[in-house]
C-alpha cells in the first residue's frame, strides 16, 4: 500500500516537474525543477531496493552535475528569459506523443519474457551496498576503472576546455553581441 | 623420333606467324618473308617424312600434347594424329602454302603492311595444321575457327580500301567481304557445333576412334541430325549452296591469300571433315545422297556463273566452287579416297591457276577485267605456260591431275546409277573447259585490248617456286593407284562394279568429247580475240549468270536489309525508349532523390534531432512489429 | 501492487517528456536539461529490471549511466562555454554554420 502511493507520487510528481524543466522559458526555473525531480527519482530507486544507486544519485547528479550547471549557469546570463523559435508542437506531439505511445503499448503488453536468467544474482544477508561492492570489484573491475580514467579524462578536458580566458567576462552586452569577439578566436 | 617430327611440322608454321608477327608494325624486311617461307619449308619436309614412314610402316603417329580439358566425364586431350588421311591433308596444306610464302615475297613486294601478311599467312597454316591433324573434334573445331578468323585477317588485308558500289564491284570492300565471309561462316559453325553437341551428347567423347566406334550402336534419327548439323558446318566452310556468296567475294583479298585458303585448304575443310567423319556418313544414306546431289548442283551452278563471269579471279572462285561440287558428290557417294585425292589434285592445279592470276594482275596493274587484257602470252610466258597446264588439268584433258580425278567422280556418279548426277556432271565438265580456255584465251591470246606499254613478267624466283605446283599439277594423276592403296588403309575402298569397268573407256571418251567440246568452242569464240555480242550481252539468262542469279542481291533485299531495319528499329524503339529509359530512370531518380534530400541538410541540429527522432519512432515500430510476430 | 511494467510504463514517459526538450527547444542548455532527463528515465528502467528479476547487473548498468552523465556533463559544460564564447549565443537557430 504504502509502496504504491508512494510510485504515484513520485510518478505524478517527477513528470510534473520534469515538464517545468523541459517547457519553461527560465533557465533558473528549469535546473531548479530538473534537481527536484532529480531527488524524486533517487527516491524511485530507494523504492527499488537499489539503496547505493539512490545515494550515488543523489551525490553525483544532485550534488555535482548540478552544481557543475550552476557554475556553467555563471557563465551565460541566466537572470534573461530564452528567446527561440521552438520546433512547431505538431511535430513534437508526433514524434514525442509518438514515441511514449509506443513505449507504453510495449511495456503494457504482455510481451516481456520470463525467462531472463539472473547472471548476478544478490547474495544472501548482504545489504545492496555490500553485494553491489561484491560485484563492482570482481565482475566489473575492469569497466568500473574504465570509467574512473574517463572521469578523469572528462574531468581534465572540462578544465581546458572551459578555463581558458577565465578573466574575461561572457556576459555580453547587447551591443557587443553583434561584434565578434576577436580573442575568443585564438 | 616421329613425335618429334608431328610436333616440328604443326609448330614452325606457329613460330613462323609469331616471328613474322613481332615485325609486324615495322617496315618491310625481306628476311621476314625469307624466314617464314624457310620455317614452311621445314614444316613440309616434316610432313613428307611422316608421310613416308606411315606410307611404308602403315603405322598412324598419335601423340598428346597436354590435358587440355578435364570436366567431370568430359576429357579432352591436345591430341593429334598423323594418319593417311591427315598425312594427306598435311602434305598438301604444308606444300602449297610454302609455294605460296615464297611467290608472296613477291608478290607483297610492294605492299607496305609484308611483314603482318606473313604472320597472317603463317598463323593460318598453323590453324589449318591443328584443324587436320587434331584428333577429336574440338580441336578439329578449334582449328576450324583459328582458319576461319586467319581468313578473316586475311581477306580484309587491304581494309582501309574504300567500298565500291555493287555495280562496281560486287562484293563493295575488302573488310565488307571479309566479314561477310566470317559471318557466313558463324551461322555454318552454328550448325557445326549442334553436330557436335549430339555426337558428345550421345557418345561421351570427341575422340575419333571413340565416337566412330559407339556410332553404328546409336538411333538412326540421332546419326541424321548429328550428319546434317556436321554437313551444314562443312557447307559454310567450303561455301555450298547457299552459303555461297562469300567465297567469291573474298577475292577481294591478296591474290595469294586466294590461292592458299580460298583455293586449296581452307574451302576444302569442310571436304576434310565429312571424309574423317566417313563412319556417320556412311551410315546415313539420305544425308549421303543429299550431300551428292547438293555437290552437283553447286558444281553445275558455279560453272554456270563462271561461263559469263568477266572477273579473272572471280571465274577462278566460281571453278573452285563447282570443283567443291566434284568433291562432295564423289563424298556423297561414298568414294571418300577419290574425294580425297581430287581434293588434293586440285590443290596443286587451282593454287597454281590463282598465281598466274596473280602474276597477270601484277602485270595489269591489279586490273582484273579480262574484256581488258588480251595477247599477254609474247610477255608473259611462263605465267602463261603455267595457267594453260592448270587449266589443262582443270578441264580434265588426259594425262593432267584433273583428268584422273575428276574422271573416277564421274564414273562414280554413273556406277551408282545416278544418271541424272552423272549426266549434269558430265555437262559441268564440258562448262568448266569453256571458262577455264574463255578466260585463257581471253587474257593471253588474241588482241591486246590493253593500254600498259610493257606488262612485265613476275620475278624469276616466284615462277620458280610455282614449278612444283605445275609439275604437281601434270603428273599428281599418276599416282592414283598408289593413292588408292595408301589411303585405303584407312578409309573405306570404292571399287567399280564390272559393269562400269567395261564402259570405263566409253564414259571417259563421253566426258573428254564434252571436255574438248568446251575447249574448242572457247577457241571458235575468243580464241581471235573478243567479239562482244550485244544482243548475247543483253539475253535474260545472260544477265542472270552475270549477276549470278541476283542471289547477293536477294540475300541483300531478304536478309541484310531487313536485319538492320530490325536492328534499328531495336536500336530506336526498343533500347533507346525502353532499356536506356529504364537504366536513365534509375539514375535520375537517384538523383533527384538525392536533390531533393539534400535540404534535410539544413544545419541546424534541431532539425536532425526531430529526424532522429523520426527514426527512433520507426525503430521502436519495427521492434515491437517484430517481438509480436515473434 | 506496482510491477514491472508500472516503472517501465513512468520510465517511458519520463523519457518522452526529455524526448519532448530535445525536440523543442533550441537553445543548447536546455538540450542538456532533457537529455539528463532522458538518462534518468533509462536508469528507472534498469533499476526495476534489477529488481524485479533479481539480478545486480541492471544497477550496474545504471551505475555506469550515471558515471557517463557526469563525464558528459563535464565535457559538454566545457564546450557549451567555448561555443558561447565564440558565437556569444547558445541558440541552435544561429548555430547553424554547417548548411549543405
Amino acid at each position: 500500500m504504502f509502496e504504491q502511493i508512494a510510485f504515484y507520487l513520485f510518478s505524478v510528481l517527477t513528470a510534473g516537474l520534469f515538464l517545468v524543466t523541459v517547457l519553461s522559458r527560465n533557465v533558473l526555473y528549469a535546473m531548479s525543477s530538473l534537481a527536484a525531480g532529480m531527488v524524486l527519482i533517487s527516491g524511485f530507486f530507494f523504492l527499488l531496493g537499489a539503496d547505493f544507486l539512490g545515494v550515488v544519485q543523489l551525490v553525483v547528479y544532485v550534488g555535482a552535475v548540478m552544481a557543475l550547471y550552476a557554475f556553467g549557469m555563471m557563465f551565460f546570463d541566466a537572470t534573461r528569459d530564452i528567446k527561440e523559435n521552438n520546433t512547431s508542437s505538431k511535430v513534437v506531439f508526433l514524434l514525442s506523443g509518438g514515441i511514449a505511445v509506443l513505449l507504453v503499448v510495449i511495456f503494457a503488453a504482455p510481451i516481456l519474457g520470463n525467462s531472463i536468467e539472473a547472471t548476478y544474482p544478490p547474495q544472501e544477508g548482504l545489504t545492496n551496498p555490500e553485494s553491489i561492492g561484491l560485484v563492482l570489484f570482481t565482475k566489473y573491475l575492469v569497466p568500473f576503472e574504465v570509467a574512473a580514467l574517463m572521469l578523469l579524462v572528462a574531468m581534465v578536458g572540462g578544465m581546458i576546455l572551459a578555463g581558458k580566458k577565465m578573466d574575461q567576462s561572457l556576459t555580453v552586452t547587447d551591443e557587443e553581441m553583434n561584434i565578434p569577439q576577436k580573442d575568443g578566436d585564438k | 623420333m616421329m613425335e618429334s617430327l608431328v610436333y616440328i611440322a604443326l609448330f614452325t608454321p606457329l613460330v613462323s606467324a609469331l616471328f613474322a608477327g613481332l615485325f609486324g608494325m615495322s617496315q618491310r624486311q625481306v628476311f621476314v618473308g625469307i624466314v617464314s617461307s624457310m620455317l614452311l619449308f621445314v614444316s613440309f619436309i616434316a610432313s613428307a617424312l611422316l608421310a613416308y614412314h606411315v606410307a611404308t610402316t602403315g603405322n598412324s603417329v598419335s601423340v598428346t600434347l597436354m590435358d587440355w580439358i578435364v570436366v567431370a566425364n568430359l576429357s579432352i586431350p591436345f591430341g593429334f594424329v598423323v594418319d593417311h588421311v591427315s598425312v594427306t591433308m598435311m602434305v598438301v596444306v604444308t606444300l602449297v602454302s610454302t609455294v605460296v610464302h615464297i611467290y608472296s615475297i613477291g608478290y607483297m613486294d610492294h605492299d607496305k603492311s609484308f611483314n603482318r601478311f606473313f604472320s597472317y599467312l603463317s598463323a593460318f597454316v598453323f590453324s589449318m595444321m591443328v584443324l587436320v591433324m587434331s584428333d577429336n573434334f574440338a580441336g578439329l573445331f578449334i582449328g576450324w575457327e583459328g582458319v576461319g578468323v586467319c581468313s578473316w585477317l586475311l581477306i580484309g588485308f587491304w581494309y582501309h580500301k574504300a567500298d565500291a558500289p555493287r555495280e562496281k564491284n560486287p562484293s563493295i570492300s575488302p573488310s565488307w567481304a571479309a566479314n561477310e565471309a566470317f559471318i557466313m561462316n558463324r551461322i555454318a559453325d552454328l550448325g557445326m557445333l549442334i553436330g557436335l553437341f549430339i555426337l558428345f551428347w550421345h557418345t561421351g567423347s570427341l575422340q575419333y576412334d571413340v565416337v566412330f566406334a559407339q556410332i553404328p550402336e546409336l538411333p538412326s534419327i540421332v546419326l541424321t541430325l548429328a550428319a546434317i548439323a556436321l554437313f551444314i558446318g562443312a557447307m559454310g566452310k567450303s561455301a555450298q549452296f547457299p552459303l555461297h556468296t562469300w567465297l567469291t567475294d573474298a577475292m577481294e583479298g591478296p591474290t595469294p591469300v586466294s590461292a592458299l585458303i580460298h583455293a586449296a585448304t581452307m574451302v576444302t575443310a569442310g571436304v576434310f571433315l565429312v571424309i574423317r567423319a566417313y563412319p556417320l556418313f556412311e551410315l546415313t544414306p539420305e544425308v549421303s545422297y543429299f550431300i551428292a546431289a547438293l555437290g552437283t548442283f553447286v558444281a553445275f551452278f558455279a560453272a554456270s556463273m563462271a561461263l559469263v563471269n568477266r572477273d579473272l579471279k572471280r571465274i577462278i572462285a566460281f571453278s573452285t566452287l563447282s570443283q567443291l561440287g566434284y568433291m562432295f558428290a564423289a563424298a556423297g557417294l561414298g568414294a571418300y579416297w577419290i574425294a580425297l585425292f581430287h581434293l588434293a589434285a586440285h590443290a596443286f592445279f587451282k593454287a597454281l591457276l590463282f598465281l598466274g592470276g596473280g602474276n597477270v594482275m601484277h602485270a595489269m596493274h591489279d586490273e582484273l577485267d579480262i574484256f581488258k587484257m588480251g595477247g599477254l602470252k609474247k610477255y608473259m610466258k611462263w605465267t602463261h605456260v603455267y595457267m594453260f597446264l592448270a587449266s589443262l588439268s582443270l578441264a580434265g584433258i588426259p594425262i593432267f591431275a584433273g583428268f584422273f580425278s575428276k574422271d573416277a567422280i564421274i564414273e562414280t556418279a554413273f556406277n551408282e546409277g545416278t544418271l541424272v548426277l552423272w549426266s549434269i556432271l558430265v555437262l559441268t565438265a564440258g562448262m568448266t573447259a569453256f571458262y577455264s580456255f574463255r578466260q585463257i584465251f581471253l587474257t593471253f591470246w588474241g588482241d591486246e585490248r590493253h593500254n600498259i606499254e610493257h606488262p612485265h613478267e613476275m620475278y624469276k624466283f616466284a615462277l620458280v617456286a610455282m614449278s612444283p605446283l605445275a609439275l604437281l599439277a601434270v603428273i599428281a594423276g599418276w599416282f592414283k593407284n598408289d593413292f588408292n592403296s595408301f589411303v585405303i588403309n584407312l578409309l573405306p575402298n570404292y571399287e567399280m562394279s564390272e559393269h562400269t569397268h567395261h564402259l570405263v573407256w566409253y564414259l571417259g571418251a563421253i566426258v573428254l568429247a564434252f571436255a574438248l567440246a568446251g575447249i574448242i568452242l572457247a577457241w571458235v569464240k575468243y580464241g581471235k580475240g573478243l567479239k562482244r555480242n550485244e544482243k548475247v550481252e543483253n539475253r535474260f539468262v545472260y544477265k542472270l549468270l552475270a549477276n549470278q542469279y541476283y542471289i547477293p542481291q536477294i540475300y541483300e533485299a531478304l536478309i541484310s536489309k531487313p536485319y538492320a531495319e530490325l536492328s534499328k528499329f531495336l536500336w530506336k524503339k526498343v533500347d533507346m525508349r525502353i532499356v536506356d529509359a529504364i537504366v536513365d530512370g534509375i539514375a535520375n531518380f537517384i538523383y533527384t532523390t538525392g536533390d531533393e534530400m539534400r535540404k534535410m541538410q539544413t544545419g541546424n541540429l534541431s532539425h536532425y534531432l526531430n529526424w532522429m527522432a523520426g527514426g527512433a519512432v520507426f525503430l521502436l515500430i519495427f521492434a515491437g512489429l517484430l517481438s509480436m510476430l515473434g | 501492487m506496482i510491477g514491472l511494467n508500472h516503472y517501465l510504463i513512468i520510465s517511458g514517459l519520463l523519457f518522452a517528456i526529455g524526448l519532448v526538450g530535445v525536440i523543442r527547444r533550441r537553445n543548447l542548455l536546455m538540450l542538456f536539461f532533457a537529455t539528463e532527463i532522458m538518462l534518468n528515465a533509462a536508469n528507472i528502467a534498469f533499476a526495476a529490471a534489477s529488481y524485479y528479476y533479481n539480478d545486480l547487473a541492471g544497477q550496474m548498468f545504471a551505475f555506469f549511466i550515471i558515471a557517463i552523465a557526469a563525464s558528459e556533463v563535464a565535457v559538454g559544460l566545457g564546450l557549451l562555454i567555448l561555443i558561447y564564447k565564440k558565437h556569444g549565443t547558445l541558440d541552435l537557430d544561429d548555430l547553424a554554420t554547417m548548411k549543405g
